[in-house]
């Protein structure tokens, strides 16, 4: 008995009085809870059902067999299933550039320079379509989690010139870039996304020139790049402030020209020490493009709750959207992961000065 | 010489390019408004609205002017904020001392739910809450009830209306003392933590208000419920959604800003002799609190701007009201946005200008 007193687990669990009750208290939480969540979720869950009413024979689980039927349209939209072929391709291609650029240890440049030209012409060709043979889809059709990673994607690829502009901006001394960098920054951290999207949608085809009309895809486009490329420059700019003076100033004794020192020397540290940041970032970007879903794209969110109108499906609002946190909890997983593993890398790189 | 020379030019070309930008702009605006027809002007503002809201803290009626349904949506966007802040910060504080309680249970429960709630969208939980939870509900005939005069059912929650003079009185006065005293304690803070007498006082407050008050408990006459008050389910779902949703990151805050106070301080305290308790409130709590402060009011200020959420499921507010419904009424795209993206400005800017001035009196002197 006293050794099960002395074990670390007994006494994480049950050490004093306070911590007993603790765990007696969370012991019934679960009791009360995870037997009917358990239930519904995996038990009396129904896996194989042609509609609605036959997934109702068993009414207190979960009816999967939505999902199933749903599941092509959850990830693709209405892409057409024929041409699905083309998102694995580019995503592929966006894989293998996009580690390549970040792990390869030569030709980081060469990499570099592919990811920001060749990927989004070669995949905005392969999505879009309409020459080299390949048939056109039209960003109707486009949806499910293919556009929450398309817009992810370019409205992150996006952000970072205008984040990296905008900080350097902020820090300027020239008052006239200084305060029109805090001035942009500021209005587009200080107003709401979804109002920011609102404004894509019913302000930009008036700021444009009479007759020339605007894809809904690219207007939310257009207004998620600059809204992310304001939070990334704050992030670049903690950390601009990071890097040591010393850096520059070594820089600018060895003779080179003050931007050389800016991009060739600080910049990179900066970036660097922004890792952290940025994915943070990357993750709450992929969460809220969600909110596309309101100003009438259909992306996952959207999907799923236009199949829940479906008749045949009508009512399953729990399995829809608990399936869809699913899918969001573990891409944003990927994300923080992936970005676990990018900071690892980068910092195993040597600080010169400290070794 | 030549680099004072150069930043005068690349200044003036920056004020001419933006300059450029911005007359193209509103020439095309110009040129697409004579095309619509459309006047510019903010007068629309005093025309009848003509529209229904259903959730109105302030008078409202169909034949109000647009700019009256700024100010009741408006109103309606600052209740959905303040209820999501209350309840936001209580659930991320208890979050945070989950974490920090050093009971395996409650540290990996209060984990595994911070990492599911801040990895999944905050829109998803709003509309999970409205469409999975509260629309799922029974109809009226059938609700749930709680104890003997709540009732829950799909049209939202029914609770007992409190009215009386007494109430009235004694409610205001313990509210308005409790947030005046938060905002002012100032040389008894460091022995009688503010956060350990103001919450009793308040609910002491309220109870006592509550015994005075008469008690009006909603009741089901035919096919609706008549007296009581009837909380709308958007209202429920949002505040559901978004303070579930910040209290996840408000408790990464708190414990942040806890472990952030360093070690020695504790190890002082206890060599001076002071108990756990009084270390936790005296020294460590104050010191966390001053850290806590800048990255609360960015979660603050985030709640106020999540309440646009709530026009994914109608819920009344800034957002839904002018740029939805005016907007399509009037067609007055330009005025709207200015109006809505000004409202959400200043907010942020007067809130956090309140946020800075108190931390600039918690912050370290000379540091």
């Amino acid at each position: 008995m006293k050794r099960v007193m002395q074990a670390p687990l007994f006494k994480a669990l049950f050490g004093s009085r306070g911590n007993t009750v603790v765990t007696l208290l969370m012991v019934a939480l679960f009791a009360l809870l995870l037997p009917g969540l358990v239930r519904w979720m995996f038990g009396h869950a129904v896996w194989e059902a042609a509609n609605r009413a036959a997934c109702r024979l068993a009414d207190d689980g979960a009816c999967w067999a939505f999902i199933r039927a749903r599941f092509a349209l959850f990830f693709y939209g209405t892409y057409p299933e024929g041409e699905r072929w083309r998102v694995h391709a580019g995503l592929a291609l966006l894989v293998v550039v996009g580690t390549g650029t970040l792990f390869s240890h030569r030709r980081r440049g060469a990499w570099l320079l592919a990811l920001m030209t060749v990927v989004p012409v070669a995949d905005a060709v392969l999505l879009a379509g309409g020459m080299f043979g390949l048939a056109a889809v039209p960003t109707e059709r486009w949806g499910g989690l293919m556009l929450n990673l398309v817009i992810s994607f370019v409205a992150l690829g996006g952000a970072m010139p205008i984040g990296i502009a905008l900080a350097f901006g902020r820090r300027s001394t020239w008052p006239v870039i200084r305060y029109g960098s805090i001035g942009l920054i500021e209005f587009w951290r200080g107003v709401p996304l979804l109002t920011v999207l609102f404004m894509g949608l019913v302000l930009l085809p008036l700021f444009l020139p009479n007759g020339v009309n605007v894809d809904n895809l690219v207007r939310a486009l257009v207004v998620m790049t600059i809204f992310t490329g304001a939070y990334m420059a704050e992030c670049v700019r903690g950390g601009l402030q990071g890097v040591e003076r010393g850096q520059s100033e070594a820089a600018l004794a060895l003779g080179m020209h003050t931007t050389q020192v800016q991009l060739l020397v600080v910049l990179p540290q900066a970036l660097r020490l922004a890792i952290p940041g940025i994915i943070n970032i990357a993750v709450d970007l992929f969460k809220d493009t969600s909110l596309v879903s309101i100003v009438g794209l259909f992306d996952l969110m959207g999907v799923v709750g236009q199949s829940l109108k479906d008749p045949a499906w009508t009512g399953l609002a729990s399995e829809g959207y608990v399936f869809a946190a699913i899918v969001f909890f573990f891409a944003c997983l990927v994300i923080s992961l992936g970005g676990s593993v990018l900071e690892r890398h980068f910092s195993a790189v040597p600080r010169a000065g400290k070794s | 010489m030549t680099g004072k020379g150069r930043a005068l030019a690349w200044q003036a070309a920056a004020v001419v390019s933006a300059t450029a930008v911005v007359l193209y702009f509103a020439n095309n605006v110009a040129t697409n408004l004579a095309v619509r027809g459309i006047q510019f002007g903010f007068g629309f503002l005093w025309a009848k609205a003509g529209f229904d809201i259903p959730f109105h803290l302030v008078e409202w009626d169909v034949n109000f002017p647009y700019g009256r349904a700024l100010w009741v949506a408006g109103v309606n966007t600052l209740f959905a904020s303040a209820i999501c802040i209350v309840f936001a910060s209580a659930l991320g504080l208890t979050l945070a001392l989950m974490r920090l309680s050093g009971n395996l249970l409650a540290v990996g429960t209060s984990r595994a739910l911070i990492e599911v709630i801040r990895n999944t969208p905050q829109l998803l939980q709003i509309v999970f809450f409205y469409f999975a939870v509260l629309q799922a509900l029974p109809p009226m005939r059938q609700s749930v009830t709680i104890g003997t005069s709540v009732f829950l059912n799909v049209r939202g929650l029914y609770v007992p209306a409190a009215s009386g003079e007494l109430w009235d009185w004694i409610s205001g006065i313990t509210l308005v003392g409790v947030l005046v005293a938060a905002v002012l304690w100032k040389r008894m803070g460091m022995l009688v933590p503010r956060l350990l007498v103001l919450p009793p006082v308040l609910i002491v407050g309220l109870l006592a208000a509550g015994f005075t008050a008469q008690w009006e408990p909603p009741a089901l006459k035919g096919f609706n419920f008549v007296g009581g008050v009837r909380i709308p389910p958007e209202i429920l779902a949002l505040a559901l959604g978004v303070s579930i949703y910040t209290s996840a990151f408000i408790a990464e805050n708190v414990r942040a800003a806890i472990l952030g106070v360093h070690k020695g301080q504790t190890e002082a305290a206890f060599s001076l002799g002071l108990t756990k308790g009084r270390t936790m409130a005296l020294v460590v709590l104050p010191q966390a609190l001053r850290l806590l402060i800048p990255p609360l009011t960015s979660q603050y200020l985030n709640i106020i701007k999540s309440t646009t959420l709530g026009a994914a499921i109608a819920y009344p507010e800034i957002l839904q009201i002018f740029a939805r419904t005016v907007l399509n009424q009037s067609g007055r795209a330009i005025e709207v946005m200015t109006l809505v993206l000004g409202v959400f400005l200043v907010v942020n800017l007067i809130a956090s200008a309140g946020m800075n001035a108190w931390n600039r009196r918690l912050a370290l002197q000379g540091r």
